[in-house]
């Protein structure tokens, strides 16, 4: 297999020779940036995009017909690293907000040929952005009392009610949804997962502000609005389990804790500047030193296991049971590194703007006040732990009632 | 888990049901009831050394199978997972490694052999003090005719009253506390001028104190360089300690084991006490500390398996952090029984009194998250 793999490596590479582009050597941070906004992607960066889409890559492990390239995980990874290799970055996953990482996967395992055929090639190919109506106001952790109701009307549903924490509504093309079609069901029992475009009378969206600022979250309302019949994914009333498997799709992409860029000053370099060291290269706190080291343990511990789960999978990563530890685990890693990067600056650390605070400095604050949302948001901290608890250790379920 | 080969394989099936089978905490509990001076049963030493064991780590021209510390990790797991007491660490790990990272060709011919078929036990008789120091050797090494003369003490010796020689460093120039200065030597049980002691500690496996005096040595039974001992004795340390790790995981593991079924078993308030949230939350807790731990151990073996340079780093985070998951664990398993885990009858205390001595055991979490710390240079 490896030798297969060397073969597929050297292929990779020759195709990145003549495709990518070299001016975006470098760029990679620009260019998930302006993939965040709508048709953010301009010359050579749109054109990259394109060759991506042409060869596949964008969505390397989806079938070739429905614009991946059909590749195994090994082959994806391979691809992922030679992208690396010269700089080069996917933006598809940025481009098509939940699309790939979520709906994608979701939409290859419940849909029909026909839904395949239809919104796959959009997401792979990056031209359409997909956002997600799961959370309600009065629906969050326990997401399965959502009340917004959707209504079976000639060839579509019609749907009326509220989301909230919709990731990109604002500047999306397509909502999955997930709505009431049951009422007098049992909460679980009357759910359906429906598809539907964001471009009509009956949807509004409203950006939300947080405490870190701007956010890409939005409300999201349906006055009537309309899902054709045949976008609905899985049965009707049986969108629950659709659900499930969208939310453990939504984990897994939430495991990683990226800690630090390569470029960036280390946690105990900084410390080691703003509080000294002693006579012995100690740096001169030593609770402060104590909690740095743990985190560093928490980081190290973290990364590890990413690799080991992903070896003992030699490859075929799927959703796993692991992926409840790994969110709790990448969340602590990054509120706690945030939280003494703020420790370690002092008052310096503690700007909202201006010419007196460093980039770096203004980033972590924002980054730090947002990061209090990764405890919250895809199955919160708590909710992981009953997953855990209940889904791995085999316990018994503690919040249904009856 | 980490991707094992098909050898591995093999060895891990075997140790998890021939430990589970014929070395299991109820025969512990034998050895220790017995009151046996020796802390094992001699036939489960010999079966160990039967299957191989004992040549885990030890190159095929000295009798050994030369499988590497990952492959004697996975018997270490299964032996921590039943408390299974046996100088199967202190010799086949720890002593191999010194005679074997010592490169004294002389001692390599004359105990690898010895070390596999069992008929030698080499244990390392390093502390002097209770607290994990291995840079504070004092026990002097005076020239003395051709050879060594040496005068000292060495306690918590493990397997101490099972060896029948001990990897002695002895200081043979500069101070206590200086790395240069220490000399590794192999010093023979049964040498005149060495007596030794049983300590009862709380795990009742068999520690001993260790005396020299006036022990005449040879030149050749230094292990390594005269005065440069403590470059070998960190790397036997750290595979010690890697070692140890597994053994700590699989110990923690079994006591995790234990408690999730006493979980989903015992019934409280109409209901097993399982479906109560603060315990649900506390079983995820520990079970996500299992396996980020088990990551760490698995790569401490596998750095010093290809000689990776961040060995160190690998085996001090390990040691801190497994130690920590299994002091955690054996408090929990005791706590989550309630009253009949505090009785000497049910299995939990075993867990608790091993977990310490396990931890304490060539530095605490707190030695290694200071070393951590060092290692990353600050």
């Amino acid at each position: 297999m490896s030798e297969d793999l060397t073969a597929f490596r050297s292929e990779v590479s020759d195709w990145l020779k003549t495709s990518f582009p070299a001016s975006l050597k470098g760029k990679a941070a620009e260019i998930v940036e302006a993939s965040s906004e709508r048709d953010g992607l301009k010359g050579d960066a749109l054109e990259w995009r394109k060759a991506l889409a042409a060869k596949g890559y964008g969505a390397p492990t989806w079938p070739t017909e429905y614009g991946g390239a059909g590749l195994t995980h090994p082959q994806a990874k391979v691809v992922g690293e030679e992208m690396a290799k010269v700089g080069a970055v996917n933006p598809m996953p940025v481009l098509t907000g939940m699309g790939i990482t979520m709906v994608g996967p979701t939409v290859l395992e419940y849909g029909t040929d026909e839904q395949k055929a239809k919104h796959l090639p959009g997401i792979a190919s990056g031209e359409v952005r997909w956002c997600l109506g799961l959370s309600e106001p009065n629906a969050g952790s326990d997401l399965a009392s959502l009340s917004t109701k959707a209504v079976l009307d000639g060839d579509n549903f019609v749907l009326n009610g509220q989301k909230v924490w919709t990731s990109g509504a604002d500047k999306s093309d397509w909502c999955g949804a997930v709505v009431r079609t049951n009422p007098d069901a049992k909460k679980r029992d009357g759910i359906s997962f429906v598809m539907l475009t964001m471009d009509q009378k009956g949807v509004e969206t409203r950006p939300i502000k947080l405490i870190s600022g701007s956010s890409p979250f939005c409300e999201t309302y349906f006055n009537d609005a309309l899902a054709e019949k045949a976008d609905l994914l899985g049965k009707q009333n049986d969108g629950w389990s659709v659900v499930k498997r969208l939310l453990q799709h939504e984990r897994q992409s939430q495991t990683s804790a990226r800690t630090s860029s390569g470029k960036s000053e280390s946690l105990q370099d900084m410390a080691k500047r703003f509080v000294g060291t002693d006579t012995e290269g100690r740096l001169d706190d030593p609770d402060l030193r104590a909690r740095i080291t743990r985190h560093l343990m928490d980081s190290k511990l973290h990364s590890l296991t990413v690799d080991r789960i992903t070896a003992e999978a030699r490859g075929n990563v799927e959703v796993s049971a692991a992926a409840s530890i790994l969110k709790n685990s990448a969340t602590n890693v990054a509120q706690t590194r945030a939280e003494l990067h703020m420790e370690i600056a002092g008052s310096q650390g503690l700007g909202w703007e201006g010419a007196e605070f460093g980039a770096a400095e203004l980033e972590n604050v924002r980054g730090w006040l947002f990061g209090k949302a990764m405890s919250i948001y895809g199955g919160s901290y708590e909710v992981q732990k009953n997953i855990i608890s209940k889904n791995i250790l085999g316990l018994p379920e503690t919040t249904q009632k009856g | 888990m980490a991707a094992l080969n098909e050898e591995q394989t093999m060895i891990r099936d075997q140790a998890k049901s021939w430990v589970a089978e014929q070395a299991p905490v109820r025969a512990f509990r034998e050895v220790r009831d017995s009151g046996a001076e020796l802390a094992f049963a001699p036939k489960t030493w010999q079966g160990m050394i039967e299957m191989g064991w004992t040549g885990i780590i030890i190159p095929e021209e000295f009798g050994g199978s030369d499988l590497g510390y990952m492959t004697f990790g996975l018997v270490l797991e299964e032996t921590g997972r039943h408390l299974t007491a046996s100088p199967l660490f202190a010799s086949a790990l720890v002593g191999a490694s010194a005679i074997l990272l010592g490169n004294n060709e002389g001692l390599k011919q004359s105990v690898l052999p010895g070390i596999v078929s069992g008929e030698q036990v080499v244990t390392l008789a390093l502390e002097e003090g209770p607290r994990h120091k291995p840079e504070g050797t004092a026990l002097k090494a005076e020239k003395s005719g051709k050879g060594f003369k040496l005068n000292g003490d060495k306690t918590f010796v493990m397997e101490g009253m099972a060896a029948t020689s001990y990897v002695v460093p002895a200081r043979t120039s500069g101070a206590p506390g200086d790395t240069n200065g220490i000399t590794l030597f192999l010093v023979d049980a049964n040498a005149k001028g060495v007596s030794r002691n049983p300590m009862h500690m709380i795990d009742c496996r068999g520690y001993a104190n260790v005396s020299l005096k006036d022990v005449e040595l040879d030149a050749d039974r230094i292990i390594g360089e005269l005065d440069q001992g403590y470059g070998v004795l960190e790397q036997v340390l750290d595979r010690a300690r890697a070692g140890l790790c597994a053994e700590m995981h699989g110990t923690a593991a079994q006591a995790f084991d234990m408690a999730l079924e006493y979980l989903k078993t015992r019934v409280q308030f109409g209901q097993v006490i399982g479906s109560f949230q603060a315990l649900g939350h506390r079983a995820a807790d520990l079970y996500t500390a299992k396996e980020l731990t088990r990551s760490c151990f698995e790569a401490a073996l596998k750095a010093i398996d290809e000689g990776a340079e961040n060995a160190p780093e690998m085996v001090a985070l390990s040691k801190a952090r497994v130690g920590e998951f299994l002091r955690d664990m054996s408090d929990q398993v005791i706590q989550i029984h309630g009253g009949i885990g505090m009785t000497d009858e049910f299995d939990a205390g075993f867990y608790l009194k091993r977990a310490r001595t396990l931890e304490t055991a060539y530095g605490n979490q707190g030695y290694h998250n200071d070393r951590y710390a060092k290692l990353l240079g600050f």
